[in-house]
């Protein structure tokens, strides 16, 4: 149990300090960082799936005027470590995967680099490449372990035993699709090497984690942390594509690396994002209910396939919210990768829980249908008491109380049997659980100065648009006893102390709870009165981490569709959840991530699709004109309520994260109230017109 | 992007001459559609010579009752029109459903229905396509056909190493209502000026995918008029899209009830906007119950191919086109309906 501090800035709802700047354009991005002379970076990408590179007829470009380096696997510098073979750009000829990069051009103006680039003859060894993801693939295989460290598979009781006994069984398949991030900045660096200066790498950078950013390139190119320095004060989104560097920063660097004391440009296009910056791997869910007829679940199974890169793997978490949701005594999961010759997963909004909440909830609901219960119902109803996967007593769960206010606000209790129709729209209403873990990191410093008569935090946090330059210091200001306005934060930079990645919904937790321990270390070293000029840091206090409990945020979503009858478009006039995510620090920023996240949920319930071409072996469909993301015009009532929920268990704060779990479920409580205007049950995203054409009069 | 010499010439005619006289010169209007061209590579003129402000922005009433819509009228100034939203409704829905208001503030009556299909693969360098590099072949057939044709084509499954394969739709709105409206087109060449009717701007690929439309390398649109329509015509557009705004259409329908003819133009269907002529001759004079107007599309549809592809390719358009002409023109003749 933690001491949680006395809210006072807390729970504030104030404007974001960075708003002003950014509205105004003055906020500078990583691409845009003022440096002098520089020049820019076009990558050159293979353009088949697999084999090698035989050769690179790079003379003529290197021959034009403003034309200053080609690297190529041919010429390109050896890096220190190739260990992370993402990150081992231009170290061989081999061909993994269609979009991987094989060469840089370096010029004085983009238009140049990007004429030249484009025009490189490459000359290629083709292998027959293989990108079908599909249950019976010959290579599929168990990982070691899922991503977050989970056991891959899981059993517990008798599951064949207790379906075959069940009264009421549930056993369909899911899919979800691939899907790309597309943050509005895209993935880009300002990097200078001058090898004669103290610090001689220093990257302007678009990352998640400034010091997850520097570890990762300081290692590649063996270079001592000390040697590099990362900064990015602001974000244009990340959504997990910036939480680890991608190939681009190596290869901006590495371009760098040949131009001593030019800064050189790299900024990837929307279409090259597709390729190089990660993406959600499409998932197939097996999943088996059993329940008695009373609505009892018996029984609950995931069996999920799904796809990684041959060459690093990515082993999505799919099936691991199931473990934990709802009781029964017996239950199994399991995951088995597809290994491709595809580009490489990486990390997007809520990985594991996001596509794991797809299948389950869908089936809930088959299964609410089946026994004739409401399905709002039949969750309470197997609510259980302890986690159910390691037995420990939750921190805090109000998912009962979530599905109860959710109801009531939406007015879920007028809900009839469904087909119900207006004009020409039939309507219908569905509704599915939320989740996502509480998590904190093992490693985040912060330093508090008091300077001038105002407290100054430094941590090397990163605010993407989340809020952390508003909220971090609403948590040093009730840590220290102080007016929020007396207190100035620093981030975004490895010059301050280091902080962890802003991933899995843990910044706020991890550099709010260093925050913490750095204000009780000032005011234990210098009291309520300090001098100018006194300093203190704390560390993230793993003291207090706290492993007996299980602890989540919950939420649930509900959901009106209608469904055009003579054309199917399917339109969402109304999405509301209600979750249960700890203390709300900023109810401002927090609404903005919580309906961002509902947002791109729908998104993926009705739009977003990487459709991959498996005879080219790439997303057909690589920009955002034809990769729908919802727009406005799509988005009409939506809310985001929250239950008063501290949890003292997770932090000093009592948060819980807020970037997540705003996108798990939505997706299955659209396509449950699809299935209820229109008795069409969708079991693969997204939900397009025409899955559901067909089962219109 | 490969660098390439800008002309922004005196009048229309320099401009006309201008073109004419290199072989892989571009006219520049609103820029919408090709400024993408040029950086994906898709586009590769060595001039580009601009236009915009050379022709007529005016949207002006002509004699016989109809009204010219000078080339560089905005897509956003004609949707705008007074005259439009009352006479040709059609059209300025067909307008407001297409693109965003940021580049309807900027594409033209002349550009607009000379804008470059949307297929994934034409607008991929690395890909082969027979409309980007002739006789390359059709990535298309058999991959990503979503928003593909289903009309006009030239096989049940067409062979995606021939020269003459494409299965690309053209994207314009514009088109299909001006299609469905029978405007005519007025351009100048090279030789001089010349009108086409609008339903003859637009081409099937036939032996030459490349070619979007019948215009001559050179010729101009300089305005587009629109006939007088009958006294109590009705007429609507309908666009079904995968998202409510800034999409494409899956396949969309203009339709004008005029007297006893109806015009039906489809768009999202074929490498033109598709009059339904067909559908029109049955519907001559036909009370337009739903059951007669669902026989009809059976007839116009009767040709038609769908196209497997990734994620189930594109046979769904069929019955949808059917189904959306169905309720549009029950909107529009509620009285047959009821």
């Amino acid at each position: 149990m933690t001491e949680l501090l006395e809210p006072r800035a807390m729970g504030q709802s104030l404007v974001r300090r960075d708003g002003v700047d950014k509205v105004r354009g003055t906020a500078t991005y990583a691409y845009e960082t003022d440096v002098e002379h520089p020049v820019f970076c076009h990558p050159v990408q293979a353009t088949i799936a697999l084999g090698r590179v035989t050769a690179m007829d790079t003379a003529a470009a290197e021959a034009l005027d403003g034309v200053l380096a080609v690297l190529t696997p041919f010429n390109a510098e050896r890096l220190a470590s190739t260990e992370d073979v993402e990150y081992a750009v231009l170290q061989s000829t081999e061909v993994a995967f269609r979009g991987q990069l094989i060469g840089v051009v370096v010029a004085e103006t983009s238009e140049l680099a990007r004429e030249v680039a484009d025009g490189i003859t490459v000359t290629y060894a083709e292998q027959q490449h293989d990108s079908v993801l599909r249950t019976d693939h010959p290579g599929l295989y168990a990982p070691e372990q899922v991503n977050a460290g989970h056991p891959t598979d899981t059993a517990e009781g008798d599951v064949d035993a207790a379906l075959a006994a069940a009264e009421v069984r549930i056993d369909h398949t899911y899919e979800t699709q691939m899907l790309h991030n597309n943050p509005i900045e895209p993935h880009a660096t300002t990097a200078l090497w001058d090898p004669g200066a103290e610090v001689p790498l220093t990257l302007w950078d678009s990352t998640q984690g400034v010091h997850p950013d520097r570890a990762a390139v300081s290692q590649v190119f063996g270079l001592e942390e000390e040697q590099v320095r990362v900064v990015c004060p602001y974000v244009g989104g990340g959504f997990g594509s910036k939480g680890n560097p991608h190939a681009n920063v190596m290869l901006a660097t590495m371009a760098a690396r040949a131009l001593p004391g030019r800064p050189v440009k790299l900024a990837l296009t929307r279409q090259q994002m597709f390729f190089l910056t990660g993406y959600r791997t499409p998932t197939i869910q097996r999943m088996q209910l059993g329940a008695d007829s009373r609505g009892r679940l018996s029984a609950i199974a995931i069996d999920v396939v799904e796809q990684t890169s041959k060459v690093k793997e990515f082993a999505e978490q799919t099936g691991v919210p199931a473990r934990m949701m709802y009781a029964s005594p017996n239950r199994r999961s399991t995951h088995r990768l597809a290994p491709l010759d595809v580009p490489i997963p990486s990390w997007m909004r809520a990985p594991g829980e996001c596509p794991g909440m797809f299948g389950p909830e869908v089936a809930m609901d088959e299964l609410a249908e089946a026994l004739g219960m409401d399905p709002v119902r039949l969750r309470i109803l197997n609510e259980p008491e302890v986690d159910p996967d390691t037995k420990k007593p939750w921190s805090s769960r109000h998912l009962v109380e979530c599905l109860r206010e959710g109801a009531e606000r939406f007015g879920w209790d007028t809900r009839g049997p469904g087909r119900r129709r207006e004009g020409d729209w039939l309507v219908g209403h569905g509704v599915a659980s939320s989740v996502y873990p509480t998590m904190r990191q093992a490693t985040s410093t912060a330093a508090i100065r008091y300077r001038g008569g105002r407290y100054v935090v430094e941590i090397g946090a990163a605010d993407l648009g989340t809020g952390a330059w508003t909220v971090l210091p609403q948590i040093a200001a009730d840590a220290l006893g102080v007016d929020v306005a007396d207190v100035d934060v620093a981030i975004g930079d490895t010059r301050y102390p280091i902080a962890s990645v802003a991933g899995g919904s843990s910044g706020t937790n991890t550099w709010g709870s260093a925050i913490v321990q750095a204000a009780r270390e000032f005011r234990g070293k210098y009291g309520t009165d300090p001098r100018d000029g006194d300093e203190a840091s704390g560390d993230v206090d793993q003291a207090t981490m706290d492993d007996a409990h299980a602890a989540y945020a919950f939420g649930a979503q509900f959901t009106e569709v209608r469904v055009n009858a003579d054309t199917g478009e399917i339109r969402v006039p109304r999405l509301i959840g209600v979750f249960a995510a700890g203390r709300i620090i900023n109810p401002r920023t927090a609404r903005s991530q919580l309906i961002g996240g509902m947002t791109m949920g729908l998104s993926m319930a009705l739009h977003e699709n990487s459709v991959f071409d498996t005879r080219v072996g790439q997303v057909a469909n690589h920009d955002l004109a034809e990769y729908h993301i919802t727009v406005n015009a799509d988005v009409q009532q939506i809310e985001a309520h929250w239950l008063d929920e501290h949890d003292p268990h997770v932090n000093a704060m009592g948060a819980k994260g807020i970037g997540e779990i705003g996108i798990t479920g939505t997706a299955a409580s659209v396509v449950n109230a699809v299935r209820h205007a229109t008795g069409v049950r969708v079991r693969g995203l997204p939900v397009t017109l025409d899955k559901v054409l067909a089962g219109l009069e | 992007m490969k660098p390439f010499a800008y002309a922004r010439p005196a009048d229309v005619a320099e401009a006309v001459r201008d073109v004419a006289a290199e072989p892989t010169a571009v006219f520049l209007a609103g820029g919408t559609n090709l400024v993408d061209h040029l950086k994906l590579g898709v586009a590769r003129p060595d001039l580009v010579v601009d236009v915009r402000t050379l022709t007529s922005r005016e949207v002006t009433d002509l004699p016989d009752g109809g009204l010219r819509l000078g080339a560089a009228s905005t897509n956003s100034e004609v949707a705008a029109d007074r005259r439009v939203l009352e006479r040709y409704p059609v059209l300025a829905q067909a307008l407001l459903a297409g693109a965003t208001g940021q580049l309807r503030n900027t594409a033209t009556t002349g550009g607009n229905p000379l804008q470059r299909t949307r297929c994934v693969y034409f607008g991929d360098v690395t890909t082969p396509c027979n409309k980007r590099e002739p006789g390359s072949g059709c990535s298309a057939v058999g991959g990503y056909t979503r928003y593909h044709a289903v009309l006009g084509t030239t096989a049940a499954l067409p062979d995606p190493t021939a020269a003459e394969t494409c299965i690309a739709t053209h994207p314009s709105d514009m088109a299909v209502a001006l299609a469905a409206l029978d405007a005519q087109v007025q351009v100048l060449g090279p030789t001089g000026e010349r009108t086409i009717p609008f339903t003859e701007l637009h081409r099937l690929p036939g032996d030459d995918p490349s070619k979007d439309t019948t215009l001559d390398h050179g010729e101009l649109i300089t305005a587009i008029d629109l006939p007088p329509l009958l006294a109590g015509t009705r007429s609507a557009y309908r666009k079904v899209r995968d998202r409510a705004s800034y999409a494409f259409a899956l396949v969309s329908v203009a339709a004008v009830v005029s007297g006893t003819d109806v015009r039906i133009a489809l768009g999202g269907v074929a490498h033109k906007p598709w009059r339904a002529t067909r559908a029109e001759e049955l519907l001559r004079g036909a009370e337009l119950t739903g059951h007669a107007v669902r026989t009809a599309m059976d007839a116009e549809l009767a040709a038609a191919q769908p196209q497997p592809g990734e994620g189930g390719g594109n046979g769904f358009k069929i019955p949808l086109v059917n189904r959306t002409v169905v309720a549009t023109l029950r909107e529009l003749t509620p009285e047959a309906s009821a």
